[in-house]
Order: C-alpha cells, then sequence, then structure tokens
C-alpha cells in the first residue's frame, strides 16, 4: 500500500516538475525576447521555416475545408430552407474556430516536429552543449528565433486558410450547388463582424505560442540517442495538439 | 543568391498573409481604416426591439449609414446614427425598424419627407415606428383580439 502510494506520489512530483521546468523555460525565452542583440537573420530563416515551408499544406487543407463545410452545411440548411445562411455558416466557423485550429494542428505536424527533432538532434550531438561553451546563449540562438517567428507567422497563416477555405466554399456553394454568388458574399459581409476576426487572431497568435513553446522544450530537453529524440518529438506533437484543443475551448469561452 | 532567396520568400509570404489579414478585417469585418466621415443624428423609438449597433440605416433601399449607439432616455430607446455627409435628411422624415425578409436582420428605414427644415448635426427624428413584434400579432391573431 505504502509502495503503490509512494509510486503515486512520484509521479505527480514528476509531473508538476516538469510543468515547472517548462514554464520557467518559457519565461526565460520571454525575456531573451526583449533583450538584445536580436538574431533577426535566424528570424527570417525560421519564419520561411513555419511560413512559407507550411503554405502548401495550408492551402490543400483550407481549400478542401471550405469545400467540405460548403457541402455539409448545404444539406443541413436546405432542411429549413435558408440555403442562404450558407455564406455566413462557412465564414463564421472558419474564422472563429476551424482557420485557427486546423491551421495550428497542420503547422504542428508540419514544422513542429520537424523543429523538435532538429533542437533534439543539436541536443544530442551536444552542439547546444558547445554554443554555451562558447558563451553563446542557445535560448537567444535557437529558442527565441522559433518563439518570434511562430508568433508573427501564425496570424498570417491562419488568415490565408480563412480566406482560401471562404473560396473554395464558394466553389462548392456557388458553381455546383448553385447559391446565387451575391448571396454568398453580401450575407457573410453582413453576418462577420470585427469581432470574429480580432477572436480568430488571438487564438492564433496563442497557438503559436503553444506550438513553437512546447516543441522547442521538447527538442532542448530531449533524451539521449535517437529513441529519446523520437520520443521528444512525439511528446511535443501529441502536447501540442492537446494544449491547442484545450485553450481553443477556454479562449473561446472567455471571449464569446 | 541564397541570401535574396530568403528574403524574398519570407516578403512574399508575408505580404500574402497580411493581404489575407486586411481582407478578413476590411472587406468582412468592417473595420474603417480610412475612418469614414458622416453625421449623427437621433431618432427616439417606443421599442428597439432587437435592433443592434452597427446595423445599416436605409433609404429607398441604398445604404446611408449605420447605427452608432443605442441607449435608454426615458424609458424609450434613443437610437444615434451614423449618416453620410451627402445625405440630407429633412426634419419631417420618418424612421422605422424594419426586418429583412421574415427573420432576417434588423435595420433602420429612413423615408425622406417634404418639410424645408434638413436636420443638423446632433438633430432628432420626431417621427419613429418601432420594430413590428411578430409573436405579439401572432399571439393577437391567434387570440382573436385583431
Amino acid at each position: 500500500m505504502t509502495n503503490l502510494l509512494r509510486i503515486a506520489g512520484r509521479y505527480v512530483l514528476s509531473a508538476l516538475r516538469e510543468m515547472g521546468r517548462m514554464f520557467l523555460f518559457l519565461l526565460s525565452a520571454l525575456e531573451m525576447i526583449f533583450k538584445p542583440p536580436f538574431k533577426f537573420r535566424q528570424l527570417l530563416k525560421q519564419m520561411r521555416f513555419f511560413g512559407n515551408k507550411s503554405m502548401l499544406v495550408i492551402l490543400l487543407t483550407g481549400s478542401f475545408t471550405g469545400m467540405v463545410l460548403a457541402l455539409q452545411l448545404y444539406y443541413i440548411l436546405r432542411k429549413f430552407g435558408s440555403e442562404a445562411l450558407l455564406g455566413p455558416g462557412i465564414a463564421l466557423s472558419l474564422i472563429r474556430e476551424l482557420g485557427p485550429v486546423l491551421s495550428a494542428l497542420m503547422v504542428t505536424g508540419r514544422a513542429g516536429s520537424a523543429l523538435t527533432a532538429e533542437i533534439g538532434m543539436m541536443r544530442i550531438s551536444e552542439q547546444i552543449d558547445a554554443l554555451t561553451a562558447m558563451a553563446l546563449n542557445p535560448i537567444r540562438y535557437l529558442i527565441v528565433p522559433n518563439i518570434v517567428a511562430a508568433l508573427i507567422v501564425f496570424p498570417l497563416i491562419t488568415a490565408v486558410f480563412d480566406v482560401i477555405g471562404i473560396y473554395g466554399g464558394y466553389l462548392v456553394g456557388v458553381k455546383l450547388l448553385g447559391i446565387s454568388g451575391g448571396t454568398y458574399f453580401s450575407l457573410m459581409e453582413d453576418y462577420v463582424e470585427m469581432k470574429d476576426v480580432l477572436l480568430g487572431l488571438y487564438k492564433s497568435i496563442s497557438f503559436g505560442l503553444i506550438v513553437s513553446w512546447i516543441s522547442c522544450y521538447k527538442g532542448f530537453n530531449s533524451g539521449f540517442g535517437a529513441a529519446g529524440v523520437s520520443k521528444a518529438t512525439t511528446e511535443a506533437v501529441v502536447l501540442s495538439s492537446i494544449l491547442i484543443l484545450v485553450w481553443d475551448y477556454s479562449l473561446g469561452s472567455f471571449l464569446i | 543568391m541564397k541570401k535574396i532567396d530568403l528574403e524574398l520568400a519570407v516578403g512574399i509570404f508575408l505580404l500574402i498573409g497580411i493581404l489575407s489579414i486586411g481582407y478578413l478585417s476590411v472587406k468582412l469585418g468592417h473595420l474603417d481604416l480610412t475612418g469614414k466621415r458622416g453625421y449623427t443624428i437621433h431618432a427616439e423609438f417606443e421599442k428597439a426591439g432587437g435592433i443592434k449597433p452597427g446595423a445599416v440605416v436605409e433609404i429607398a433601399g441604398v445604404e446611408v449609414g449605420s447605427i452608432k449607439n443605442i441607449r435608454l432616455n426615458n424609458n424609450a430607446a434613443l437610437i444615434e446614427l451614423t449618416l453620410d455627409d451627402t445625405v440630407k435628411i429633412h426634419d419631417d422624415a420618418i424612421a422605422s425598424i424594419k426586418t429583412k425578409g421574415l427573420i432576417g436582420e434588423k435595420f433602420i428605414q429612413i423615408t425622406p419627407g417634404g418639410s424645408e427644415n434638413i436636420l443638423p448635426t446632433g438633430g432628432k427624428i420626431r417621427d419613429t415606428e418601432s420594430a413590428v413584434d411578430i409573436e405579439e400579432l401572432i399571439s393577437k391573431f391567434v387570440f382573436g383580439k385583431v
């Protein structure tokens, strides 16, 4: 019995310690963001890594999300004879919910995992220790550019996702299912408010922080050997995805 | 060449992203960047009946402004309208709250008057017509009070 308690206690303590360590990691990275010298070149590289290279994935998932929304919503709305609301339906669900979440999940899968693996490899091949030995702060060189890049890139990529999705919905709703194109856009303009756009923006910025933070942390503290890196990568993707969905719900309920 | 590639690539990405955000916020979110000018007038309604700030004001079906603010004044709804500078309202105009379609959005329709006096900024439309309460109408019809 005492043995069981001891095991349970050890798990709880190690989970708490991990949480504390993650939070301290985030704080020290956030502190470094505002301290010169800034590594703009590195930032640009990471923006290309997060942004440009995710573009194709975002274009594909965005257009198909919009298309499938149009298809499904059309058949639901037809039951109430209000097909005209297809435009606002698609726009609101994309802008408020699906755009930020799906693009964050896609970027986690594409860039977050690669980032964890890359930093993990640097850790196990002792490149991070080499940086420290040269009196270069590894957080400034490796972590801060990623976090800043993600904070800039996520809202932009979410906006691209939304716009592509709206036009994908247009393609299916107007061209295939025969809703009038004028209705689609004019009702959308009536129903979508700045509040909705801002909610999507807040969500995507916070997802950017979550993804870059978790991916960097897991890579930075990855275990030894190839198995350690693969474990860190898996954990980073799973944890980021869960946190994205949980945070999405909480932010949605705060700012409804 | 490599150097230009990186900067150009990120630049193109930024441009596309900013254009998308701009489209979402200006076109769909009605973000007013130009600081659209106009003048305000007031209209007092017995019942605001579900109309919200941001709803449109129309004359003859043409959008001429929007609702800026709704507040309570002497147990009546005082609605502040922002109208385009080019639109002149006569002081005997009638403002009425209408619904687009049966269950659509509420908006304010102004029926122009014919008097010689034009309402100044901050003026008040005297003749107003509150929203039609469909539920009340139906219940009157059902319980035979028409």
